[in-house]
């Protein structure tokens, strides 16, 4: 297999406040690779979004990266642990659009209303490339044809209010694709779409991912998104990665408990009509009330006295790049129920 | 269907806003957010509103509740008494009594709950604007609400801070059966939560409807919840309702263009059914200038010259399967597959 474009090893981002200190990711490691979409899933509060932001070091106060490892692989084959850079420094800056670019949920709120959309992607074109603002003008109406908008010779001189939803968020994806970056993070791209713009922003990110090689980390609580594109699945609850594996086995052999119940307790349209859904017991527990030990325990339906509530486990290998953090697979409780 | 069995008829319901623009605000346009829309609703019956934004979904369930007065049509509750009452033409004081029995449960369990009023007080304040100014029997009352939404009664004297999205909810949803409602217009009601919460809701909605005989009119853009709670559902596009039927029926043998685009967009939490998905060029039809004929033409892949001049009418092509397209009859259209 191909080297890793990104590697995060064990990373740490804490908030410290002074009701306490909050473990947003607490211990997440995953890689990847070329031309792959990696999916990162999970409720609120698990870690995914703080997960995309430490990548691109933009964590928010009073938030910070305690420890952990960042890896990128630069287009020169050189190697940076993005977290030991100054997070406004100029190599940071160049890697943020450069190298990695980033499609948040809200376009509206992404987007400034007071510049046209040409002008905010001839000043991204520019921040990474020697080109006149005429070249770059061409470019960037070059990029909105790329990314489906209608009349973009036209559509460039429009500001973003002027723009539905769906075609907004096509201009965050060129805005995102200005520089040409090898890794797109997408956090929640489509959730304030609708369904049928929903999956043209899908569709658009497949086949921009193709067309590119683009390496694309996607950041969703819907697990038909994450079925439907993504190759290999990272599974988050409460700051940890709880399962990680092949979207195949991650669907038809999930191995953690949590993973179980979120994918029993989704409703499908192949349901039949009016059929009750597997509910998870309780709710996710608030950020400072953390459980002692495996923090799924709780509302576990397979919880054993002592390991689950004690000893926080190791992730343990299951399959085929294919892995989950529960004690029903650490080993040293064989006996456990399956 | 006979008016002891039907809670609500709605016939030919239009709203339509007008937007005031250019010098002097002198130029008005009409944007018909709602036109046209008749269904109605049985006693024990969930009926499914299902659409994207704008197609006049929420509108609509906001004219039956009176928020706001419609333009036009008829929304005939039929009340317990046997009484039956035109709500689209009642006055304020005359809406009081019929708002015991249509209730609303909503989006947001954040900002629907007042975070000054403990969950007692939430819950018995309709009990107490109506006139159960008896506190023990308020208290009673409120006590017997929780134990039916499932939340212990010691939490009676805390504030909404304390709670999860998913326990606001069957808190929002207790103050809505206090009055003993026939009919319970849900908008949206689980879509602001996590998953793992909304089976749950979606579970306690089901179970409440089979304990009391409560109607729900269920507003909603999630097709997958639509699956899991309705008898009938149906479909809004651009103000109009383009297609009814039975759940089951919508979904495997839908005859409109738009229900089959509006399900195959849906993705299946299955990466072996990664289909080729029907996807829909450009936006949906902008209310303020919807286009002629047909409101789907423009982006539909089964347009005809005719569908650009000719107004459809929804039209019943099976017993309480209805469609609102030229070409219904002719079209062979797929839905989702069956459940195996």
């Amino acid at each position: 297999m191909a080297e890793p474009i990104l590697s995060v090893r064990d990373l740490k981002t804490y908030f410290v406040g002074d009701e306490g200190t909050v473990r947003a990711v607490d211990g997440t490691s995953f890689d990847l690779f070329p031309g792959e979409t990696l999916g990162i899933v999970g409720e609120s509060g698990c870690g995914k979004s703080v997960t995309a932001r430490s990548i691109l070091r933009i964590v928010e106060r009073p938030g910070r990266i305690v420890s952990g490892e960042i890896l990128l692989r630069k287009s020169d084959g050189s190697v940076v642990d993005l977290v030991k850079l100054p997070s406004d420094g100029a190599q940071m800056r160049a890697i943020r659009g450069g190298e990695i670019g980033l499609v948040f949920q809200e376009p509206m709120s992404s987007l400034s209303a007071f510049h046209t959309i040409g002008n905010q992607l001839v000043e991204a074109i520019r921040l990474h490339a020697p080109l006149s603002k005429r070249a770059a003008r061409a470019r960037a109406i070059e990029l909105l044809a790329m990314v489906g908008i209608p009349r973009p010779a036209q559509r460039v001189d429009a500001y973003s209010f002027e723009l539905s939803g769906g075609l907004r968020q096509r201009v965050m994806i060129a805005l995102a694709l200005a520089a040409e970056p090898r890794i797109l993070i997408a956090d929640e791209p489509t959730t304030a779409l609708d369904v049928t713009t929903q999956a043209q922003i899908l569709e658009l990110i497949r086949r921009l991912q193709q067309e590119r090689g683009l390496a694309v980390i996607l950041i969703t609580h819907d697990m038909g998104v994450i079925a439907e594109m993504t190759d290999h699945v990272v599974v988050m609850y409460l700051g940890h990665e709880v399962e990680t594996g092949p979207v195949d086995a991650i669907f038809h052999a999930p191995a953690h408990p949590y993973t179980r119940s979120l994918l029993r307790s989704i409703p499908s349209v192949l349901a039949a009509p009016r059929s009750r859904l597997a509910t998870i017991a309780g709710s996710i527990p608030h950020p400072f009330a953390r459980p002692s030990g495996c923090p799924f325990h709780p509302r576990c339906p397979d919880y054993m006295r002592g390991p689950c509530d004690q000893t926080f486990p190791e992730e343990v290998a299951i399959g085929e790049s294919h892995a989950a953090a529960c004690h029903l697979y650490t080993g040293a409780h064989a006996a456990a129920p399956a | 269907m006979s008016a002891a069995a039907t809670v609500l008829d709605v016939r030919g319901l239009r709203k339509y806003f007008p937007i005031r623009s250019g010098l002097f605000r002198r130029n008005t346009i009409t944007v018909r957010a709602v036109d046209d829309v008749s269904f109605s609703i049985a006693r024990g019956e969930t009926l499914s509103l299902v659409g994207e934004s704008g197609c006049g979904k929420t509108t609509t369930s906001r004219c039956i509740l009176r928020a706001i007065a419609p333009t036009g049509g008829e929304i005939i509750f039929h009340a317990a008494s046997g009484e039956d009452i035109d709500v689209a033409r009642l006055d304020r004081k005359s809406l009081r009594p019929l708002r015991r029995q249509m209730q609303m449960i909503f989006q947001d369990p954040f900002s629907s709950l007042n975070p000054r009023m403990t969950i007692a007080e939430i819950i018995g304040e309709p009990l107490l604007v109506n006139g159960m100014s008896d506190s023990a029997a308020r208290n009673a009352r409120v006590a017997e609400l929780l134990e039916l939404v499932h939340l212990p009664s010691a939490y009676l004297n805390r504030f909404p801070h304390a709670f999860s999205g998913g326990q606001r909810q069957r808190i929002g949803i207790a103050r809505a059966l206090a009055l003993n409602p026939a009919l319970i217009v849900a908008d949206e009601p689980v879509s602001a939560l996590d998953v793992s919460v909304q089976a749950q809701i979606v579970n306690l909605l089901l179970e409440l409807q089979d304990r009391l005989g409560l109607s729900y009119l269920f507003v909603a853009h999630d097709l997958s919840v639509v699956k899991h709670v309705s008898h009938r559902v149906a479909v809004m596009y651009a103000g109009r309702i383009v297609e009814t039927a039975p759940t089951e029926a919508l979904f495997t043998t839908p005859r409109h263009p738009y229900t089959e685009a509006l399900l195959s967009a849906v993705p299946v939490p299955d990466p072996r059914r990664r289909a080729q998905r029907i996807v829909l060029e450009g936006d949906v039809a902008d209310p303020f200038s919807p286009p002629t004929g047909c409101h789907f033409h423009p982006r539909c892949r089964y347009a005809t010259e005719q569908c650009r001049v000719e107004t459809p009418a929804l039209t019943e092509i099976a017993p309480g399967h209805a469609v609102r397209c030229l070409r219904a009859r002719e079209l062979s259209l797929s839905g989702v597959a069956a459940p195996g």
